[in-house]
């Protein structure tokens, strides 16, 4: 327990420095950001409202010092103020943001692990079955892993859903008139969300399927391995018990590889007008709602810290041998 | 149990330009060698064409990339004989848009390698060095921006920044930099955490060495396979980064680029209208760019590991290859013996210099 509650300790300091980060950003910028920000806004109407929604938000025009912002900033956040949102008529951004996570959170969350799943199984097949036709794939996924998300996702629209018309192309739902949580809605939303999803799927499995492969193929040369072999065991059993090891390695680089992900399906959601985090950002970076932006960008912080704990609690639940460092 | 190759035939290179290195004088031994797979020829041919492109790019685009031919018509035209890869909305010319485009993106991505690759070794082998209470906080530092989303962090960084720097490729480069360089360095202090406890460096400590001189001379060339790997890795970052901050229209859109280029295609409604002219383009372009650097990744890859570089082959090219044996092996190696395909030393000849750089590879249990 010692480790899990190491990493908490970890990832408790690593939020806190994400919060201050975000909340320094805007003032080590050089210049006023408030005008820096209304010389971006020059198309909407700015009413004494938003000015002074903007002077609070960035410690412009106040007595108070950088301290003092700071504990309010902490207090403000405590109680699940996250400012104004300037581009959507003047709602708290905890509104916007609430609104558009549960679609992300679908979406994103869903991807991610059918894309793990799918990639670590190639992964173990490719490494299995090295030699032959099966590597001719590396290069192909070598394409898609360097090939940005939204650029898939143009793709994606460009072929299944205009030239073939076999899903939607935009939005996460029809407008209905009355939603209902009923199977009409749920295909409708499923059906929505089919193109997106395998834009995130295509292009994040490569990582996971190269990553498995190059792990997998250094652990079947493992003497436990041979010993597996050697005593005659099924093959199905012997590809376990080196999966099994293999992808450890895996686990640990999610850490890595979730940002990333989270990052590309924020994009693909822009590409595909679906009304998740993505979405909103690219309004808030249009509109230049820089208190969404923030907004955003701690969510989205906090999630990716959350998914690393959990991974970070399946590798010790996984690898005893984490357990006994203590 | 494992297969050497260590007793292959002589320097004379049996392999010919098969997968491997042809050994033929011992200056070039001397040097750093990669694995001559078509993975890696592929990728550093298809690099080299596109840093040139880069050079030369903006010259021999046909047209001026923002000139307008057009005031009249307001849909982008499909290609033709006059525009080879057709119009924007603004009616200029694409193709001329992406040969000019391409020296930004690469111009911000190699900055951004560069730059990330030295914070990466002045924090990683500072930290595998110091070990104690300085590699704990700068490890601590190198976690704290792995598991910060670097999009979103940036996205805000680049909100905040006036309009007028939103358009400097080095200062773009050094940004993106800022988040890129925690990755290199976590997996260059694992590695001079492993070489710092080695013979040599013990008995140069014991010498009475100095610090720098130890790191610069000592650990430093080890590292050079791995630093190689993270700068490939960076750069490939660096291209999608930059394209994404462009393709969201945080840089400004009027600074050519690839992603700049797939922003007024999202603009102009290209993927929903069938205007594949307008991404396809780009949208490849930097495909193929970050396709071509992870292809020389493999082969650092397949440099410092071995059995990797064998996994590949059927038995017809392992024998090419000069794996010994490998008439013996099966139609397909099954478990535990990954024929370890080396660098075909001559025999008896001590590998001056290159014997550092192969020490990761011949750690292996080949022997």
């Amino acid at each position: 327990m010692y480790v899990i509650s190491r990493r908490i300790g970890f990832y408790i300091l690593t939020a806190i420095a994400a919060v201050t980060v975000d909340f320094f950003i805007p003032r080590i910028m050089p210049g006023n950001p408030v005008s820096a920000v209304l010389a971006k806004m020059q198309s909407s109407v700015i009413t004494p409202q938003t000015l002074r929604a903007l002077e609070v938000e960035f410690g412009a025009n106040t007595k108070v010092g950088l301290w003092g912002q700071y504990t309010r900033y902490w207090s403000d956040l405590a109680h699940g103020n996250l400012g104004i949102s300037t581009s959507n008529g003047m709602v708290p951004v905890t509104t916007v943001i609430r609104g558009a996570l549960p679609w992300t959170l679908g979406l994103v969350g869903t991807a991610t692990v059918i894309s793990f799943i799918l990639g670590t199984l190639l992964g173990v097949l490719i490494a299995w079955r090295r030699g032959s036709w099966l590597d001719n794939l590396l290069p192909a996924t070598t394409f898609f892993q360097a090939a940005p998300y939204f650029f898939l996702a143009f793709l994606a629209i460009d072929l299944f859903a205009i030239k073939l018309g076999w899903f939607p192309s935009a939005s996460a739902h029809n407008d209905l008139d009355f939603p209902a949580f009923d199977w009409t809605y749920i295909s409708d939303v499923l059906d929505h969300a089919v193109l997106p999803a395998l834009t995130i799927v295509v292009a994040s499995a490569a990582g996971w399927i190269i990553g498995m492969r190059n792990v997998m193929i250094t652990t079947m040369d493992e003497d436990y391995v041979l010993i597996a072999q050697a005593k005659g065991l099924p093959k199905r059993r012997v590809v376990w018990y080196a999966a099994r090891n293999a992808i450890l390695p895996s686990i640990s680089g999610f850490s890595l590889a979730v940002g990333f992900v989270v990052s590309g399906a924020l994009l693909t959601e822009i590409v595909f007008s679906y009304p998740g985090l993505g979405f909103i950002l690219l309004s808030a970076v249009q509109e230049a709602d820089y208190a969404l932006l923030q907004g955003i960008f701690l969510v989205i912080t906090l999630a990716v810290l959350l998914a690393n704990l959990a991974a970070d609690f399946v590798y010790v639940f996984l690898d005893p041998r984490t357990r006994q460092e203590a | 149990m494992a297969v050497s190759s260590t007793t292959n035939v002589g320097g004379a290179s049996p392999a010919g330009p098969g997968l491997l290195p042809a050994v033929d004088s011992p200056a070039s031994r001397a040097r750093l060698r990669l694995p001559r797979s078509p993975k890696v020829l592929i990728g550093l041919g298809s690099l080299i064409v596109f840093l040139v492109l880069a050079v030369i790019g903006p010259w021999i685009a046909p047209y001026s990339p923002s000139r307008t031919f057009s005031t009249t018509v307001s849909f982008p035209q499909p290609p033709s004989a006059a525009h080879l890869l057709g119009t924007t909305q603004q009616q200029q010319d694409v193709l001329s848009q992406l040969l000019a485009g391409g020296r930004s993106t690469v111009l911000v991505a190699f900055v951004a390698g560069l730059v990330a690759t030295v914070l990466s070794v002045v924090i990683g082998v500072t930290a595998g060095y110091l070990a104690g209470l300085g590699d704990d906080l700068l490890s601590m530092l190198a976690n704290f921006f792995l598991v910060m989303p670097a999009l979103p962090l940036l996205i805000v960084i680049f909100g905040f920044l006036p309009q007028s720097q939103g358009s400097d490729d080095l200062l773009i480069g050094v940004i993106i930099a800022l988040t890129g360089w925690a990755w290199g360095a976590r997996v260059l202090r694992a590695q001079t955490l492993s070489l710092r406890s080695r013979d040599y460096v013990e008995s140069a400590r014991i010498i009475g060495e100095r610090a720098w001189r130890i790191i610069g001379f000592e650990i430093l060339p080890n590292l050079i396979p791995i630093l190689a790997s993270s700068f490939l890795f960076t750069v490939l970052y660096g291209v999608g980064t930059y394209t994404a901050l462009a393709f969201l229209g945080l840089v400004n859109p009027n600074h050519l680029s690839w992603g700049g280029m797939l922003f007024y295609a999202q603009v102009a409604g290209a993927e929903q209208s069938g205007y594949w002219w307008l991404f396809i383009p780009p949208g490849l372009a930097v495909a193929l760019l970050g396709t071509s650097l992870a292809l020389l990744n493999f082969g650092i890859d397949e440099f410092i590991n071995p059995r990797l570089r064998a996994a590949g082959l059927s038995r017809r090219r392992t024998r090419r290859a000069g794996v010994a044996g490998a008439e013996r092996l099966p139609r397909r190696f099954a478990l535990g013996v990954t024929p370890v395909v080396g660098y075909t030393p001559v025999p008896g000849a001590a590998v001056p210099g290159g014997s550092s750089a192969l020490d990761v590879v011949s750690d292996g249990r080949s022997r």
